[in-house]
């Protein structure tokens, strides 16, 4: 699997695609913070933007990846390796490139602008964090649906569609939802929706950091739970986790059954 | 003849020594192996204006009683420990001083307000370098006027409402400065009612209960230059008039139903340079008319400004409003209250004629905070970019958020 | 050295391989003929594990394939289709396939012999057709493992360079590998194959020597005997 990754890692730090996404992070990172030097201000601005970006360019890079390595794959599965190596491979070497490109892209103009040196640090590594879990959560959801899908134009379709509904459409749902249901209680409802959905997740764990003085203008003792102590912290950190480790497993199992 | 003379300048050279020495306020020193050794004892045997110096050491002592003009004071922060066995000091005469003595366990009690220092009906008192601790009532101002309360630390140790008191409290009083104290641990830090022409200055209120400052029925007051921090909530004031709240800092009043600065019925205040930081609510305004807001910061709070009730004819100008969750809620009509001038973190606009004011008016309500209003649970898609479309749009064709209600002038740049 | 026993594959409604059954000895050369979409391909790739059957066993070295990997060491395959990641190199293809298999290999003997060398800093999505199919045809046979699979080696090859390849497989087995092979191109069949598999609608019709095929269908010659084969349409097994 490690040979899988290095080379999917390798072809996709060579390609065009990779330098563009490293180039925009290092282009937006330094832009911001040369109009404003308060590294915090510059996490708060970069977290609002990855929430929404990551996942678009995961789904995006994850199923082109895909779909354009199929010859690769092919030559692969005639080799003496295990399927769920092959596609585990090209997976990690996927969402670690980009992975990359985000952290050294982000990385590189916050150091310069004295990250080490600032009580910032936490917070960045926190936006970095949350950028990583995002990757690797909609680059596995792309790598489902593209193997499910031969049809590319479907596939592209579908990932689309999936980033639209998890940033946009879910919220919009959600909002319906608490506008039908007002007179019920409805805190549970509302923190378990957000469990369903790994962009809220990461917007949570932003909240707690930067609106924890709003979210506890909310007098509902659930809420004040989950917000007040470090409950929320982890279950969303959790969360994230089994959001990462259940597409993987779709993955494989998927790649076991799947014929080239 | 000459040396009759004499004898009576002798004798009325005497006379005058000995009656000087009678009126001379004298000193009595009051101390464990002094011939008067418990505070009581001294100011019995004081004359008016004498002055008891308290030397080091503790003295189990409570319900002492002042009734005459004297200077108290402790020389090493002598103790005196009421041991919780009732009130500790209570003043009775007009013209006390209690200088650098340490107060400490005050009874708490359900049926009587026991205060470590209670002054009745006098004036012309000062209380400074004053240590209060494990209090019930810190001090307490009853009917009484023209005194200072300075430089003095309030420690309690309150957990509920039920069961602690105020550290400073005025009950009819004027003309008294407090300023410099520290108050910790209170039901409320300072409690005003019905206590008008004062000036409270400098002082650091946290961890209080309550209120860190609490105004009710008072008037003509001014409060500059202090630190509300991580109380129940920073200050409230109520029902009452003219009040200068000048310069001073609200942070961290974090919870629900928790402000900065909460106002209830009043009328005429000038709320000016004062910075609200990370509060759930930065200023809470209940029925609160003619009331200037000038220069002050609201920074990183959950709601700026949240209005209940009909309010008329503020105006609110010069303000910063940085990087608040929410600038602007209310639930009724805002009428002619009036914003203009101010600077807003969140304003999108341009400034083409850079005359420093933005083209176009800024909209301090939007969409979402009307829908938190109605919904609270909705704040849970705080920054969603669903929300964040929704807002948009209902900036280009406002719908739901009243189109008169805007800053016609907003700021390019903060407020220095 | 292959045996495979009552095989299925559908896909979707269309049943490509209907109770298969077929069995391969140590060394030769088989051909795997039929017409299109006659379940060639399909059963190579059944072999190779990248086609998962719906029923039935397939054994390479008497251990059953499915969901083992180990057993692709002793075979080597190449695709019908020429393709491969664009942005490598041809030199850096070669070796990360060598990296991947760990295996000892002699590509340079091949690499002159289909005269490569000048391709080798060249990105495999520059190279012709032709040149792929060389490219193609080097992965293959530079490793040393007793099986080889070729899917449809002939195509797009020059006459010169269908020669080399002709003179390749036999090479191969003389050393005693077993070759599996499917083509159209009936006179490559003849001159290579020591036993013909005759597929169609997933089904052997045919399996035996060339004399064989001739005697059983009465033509002299390959082409003739499998149209018969055709038209006979009944499973015939020499």
């Amino acid at each position: 699997m490690l040979k899988i990754l290095k080379y999917s890692f390798y072809d996709l730090m060579r390609s065009r695609w990779s330098y563009v996404y490293f180039i925009f992070y290092l282009l937006l990172g330094f832009g911001l913070l040369f109009l404003n030097h308060d590294l915090s201000k510059g996490v708060i601005t970069m977290m609002n933007i990855i929430v929404v970006l990551v996942p678009l360019i995961g789904t995006i890079f994850g199923i082109m990846y895909y779909y354009n390595s199929k010859e690769f794959t092919e030559l692969l599965l005639a080799q003496p390796i295990r399927r769920s190596r092959i596609f585990l491979g090209q997976y990690l070497g996927v969402a670690g490139s980009l992975t990359m490109c985000l952290t050294l892209g982000l990385g590189i103009p916050f150091v310069i602008y004295g990250l080490f040196r600032s009580d910032a640090i936490w917070q960045f590594g926190l936006l970095i964090l949350i950028g990583a879990f995002l990757t690797f959560i909609f680059t596995a959801l792309a790598f489902n649906i593209a193997i499910n899908n031969e049809n590319r134009i479907k596939g592209f379709g579908y990932a689309i569609l999936l980033w639209l509904f998890m940033a946009v459409l879910f919220d919009g749902i959600f909002l319906i939802a608490l506008i039908t249901f007002e007179q019920y209680p409805l805190d549970n409802f509302s923190l378990l929706a957000t469990l369903f959905n790994p962009i809220d997740l990461s917007r949570i764990l932003i909240l707690l950091k930067l609106d924890i003085s709003a979210l506890l203008g909310y007098t509902g003792a659930v809420f004040k739970q989950f917000f007040g102590t470090h409950i929320g912290f982890l279950t969303s950190m959790s969360t994230l986790v089994l959001w990462t480790i259940v597409p993987i497993l779709l993955l494989i199992r998927a790649a076991k059954r799947k014929d080239f | 003849m000459k040396t009759h003379y004499l004898q009576w300048s002798v004798l009325s050279l005497l006379l005058v020594i000995a009656s000087w020495n009678t009126a001379r306020p004298g000193n009595i020193n009051v101390c464990s192996d002094c011939s008067i050794t418990s505070v009581q004892q001294a100011i019995q045997q004081a004359r008016p204006y004498d002055t008891i110096l308290v030397h080091h050491g503790i003295y189990p002592e409570f319900n002492i009683v002042i009734d005459k003009p004297l200077y108290i004071r402790g020389m090493g922060q002598p103790v005196i420990d009421g041991e919780n066995r009732g009130e500790i000091i209570q003043i009775l005469s007009d013209s006390v001083t209690l200088d650098g003595i340490t107060i400490r366990n005050v009874e708490t009690s359900y049926t009587k307000d026991h205060a470590a220092i209670r002054i009745i009906q006098s004036r012309d008192f000062l209380l400074q370098n004053l240590l209060v601790e494990d209090f019930f009532f810190g001090i307490y101002l009853q009917k009484s006027n023209n005194g200072t309360i300075r430089n003095n630390q309030l420690r309690g140790n309150g957990i509920n409402e039920f069961g602690s008191g105020n550290g400073i409290h005025l009950w009819y009083a004027q003309h008294v400065l407090i300023e410099n104290n520290e108050i910790q641990g209170a039901r409320d830090g300072i409690y005003f009612e019905f206590a008008d022409s004062s000036i409270i200055r400098n002082n650091y209120s946290h961890h209080n209960i309550r209120y860190g400052l609490h105004f009710m029925f008072s008037n003509h007051d001014v409060y500059e230059h202090n630190t509300f921090e991580q109380n129940g909530a920073g200050v409230a004031v109520m029902f009452s008039k003219n009040i200068d709240m000048i310069s001073n800092t609200f942070t961290q009043n974090w919870g629900p139903s928790s402000y900065g600065l909460l106002l209830k019925e009043i009328y005429d205040a000038n709320i000016q340079g004062n910075k609200f930081i990370k509060n759930t609510i930065g200023i809470q305004v209940e029925g609160s008319n003619r009331i200037n807001y000038t220069e002050n910061d609201f920074a990183e709070n959950g709601w700026a400004l949240k209005i209940r009730g009909a309010i008329y004819s503020n105006t609110f100008t010069q303000n910063n409003f940085l990087h608040n969750s929410f600038d602007l809620s209310y639930n009724s009509k805002l009428h002619d209250n009036v914003f203009v001038s101010n600077y807003w973190s969140k304003y999108t606009g341009y400034d083409l004629d850079r005359d420093g004011i933005g083209d176009v008016p800024y909209r301090p309500v939007n969409l979402f905070s009307y829908i938190v209003n109605r919904i609270p649970e909705s704040i849970i898609l705080l920054r969603s970019l669903f929300m964040d479309l929704v807002d948009f749009s209902e900036k280009v064709s406002p719908a739901f958020t009243p189109d008169h209600l805007v800053d016609p002038s907003p700021l390019m740049k903060k407020v220095p | 050295m292959i045996q495979v026993r009552q095989l299925e594959k559908k896909f979707g409604r269309n049943s490509v391989l209907k109770k298969l059954d077929l069995s391969v000895g140590e060394g030769g050369i088989y051909a795997i003929l039929g017409p299109n979409g006659s379940g060639k391909t399909s059963l190579i790739k059944c072999i190779l594990g990248m086609t998962i059957p719906d029923r039935g066993e397939i054994k390479v070295n008497g251990l059953p394939v499915s969901q083992s990997w180990k057993y692709r060491k002793s075979i080597n395959y190449m695709p019908q289709i020429a393709q491969f990641p664009g942005n490598l190199k041809l030199r850096e293809l070669i070796r990360m396939i060598k990296d991947l298999r760990e295996a000892p290999s002699d590509e340079d003997e091949l690499i002159h012999l289909f005269g490569l060398e000048p391709f080798m800093g060249q990105k495999m999505a520059h190279l012709s057709g032709g040149t792929r199919q060389k490219a193609n045809i080097i992965l293959a046979f530079m490793f040393d493992s007793p099986i080889l699979i070729l899917d449809e080696p002939t195509t797009g090859l020059d006459p010169a360079s269908l020669i080399k390849l002709k003179k390749l497989i036999r090479r191969e087995k003389e050393r005693g590998k077993t070759i599996l092979l499917t083509s159209h191109i009936m006179s490559f069949v003849e001159d290579v194959a020591d036993e013909i598999i005759y597929l169609l609608e997933g089904v052997i019709y045919f399996h035996g020597t060339i004399a064989q095929l001739k005697s059983h269908t009465g033509q002299d010659d390959v082409e003739h005997a499998i149209a018969t084969i055709a038209e006979i349409k009944t499973p015939t097994y020499a």
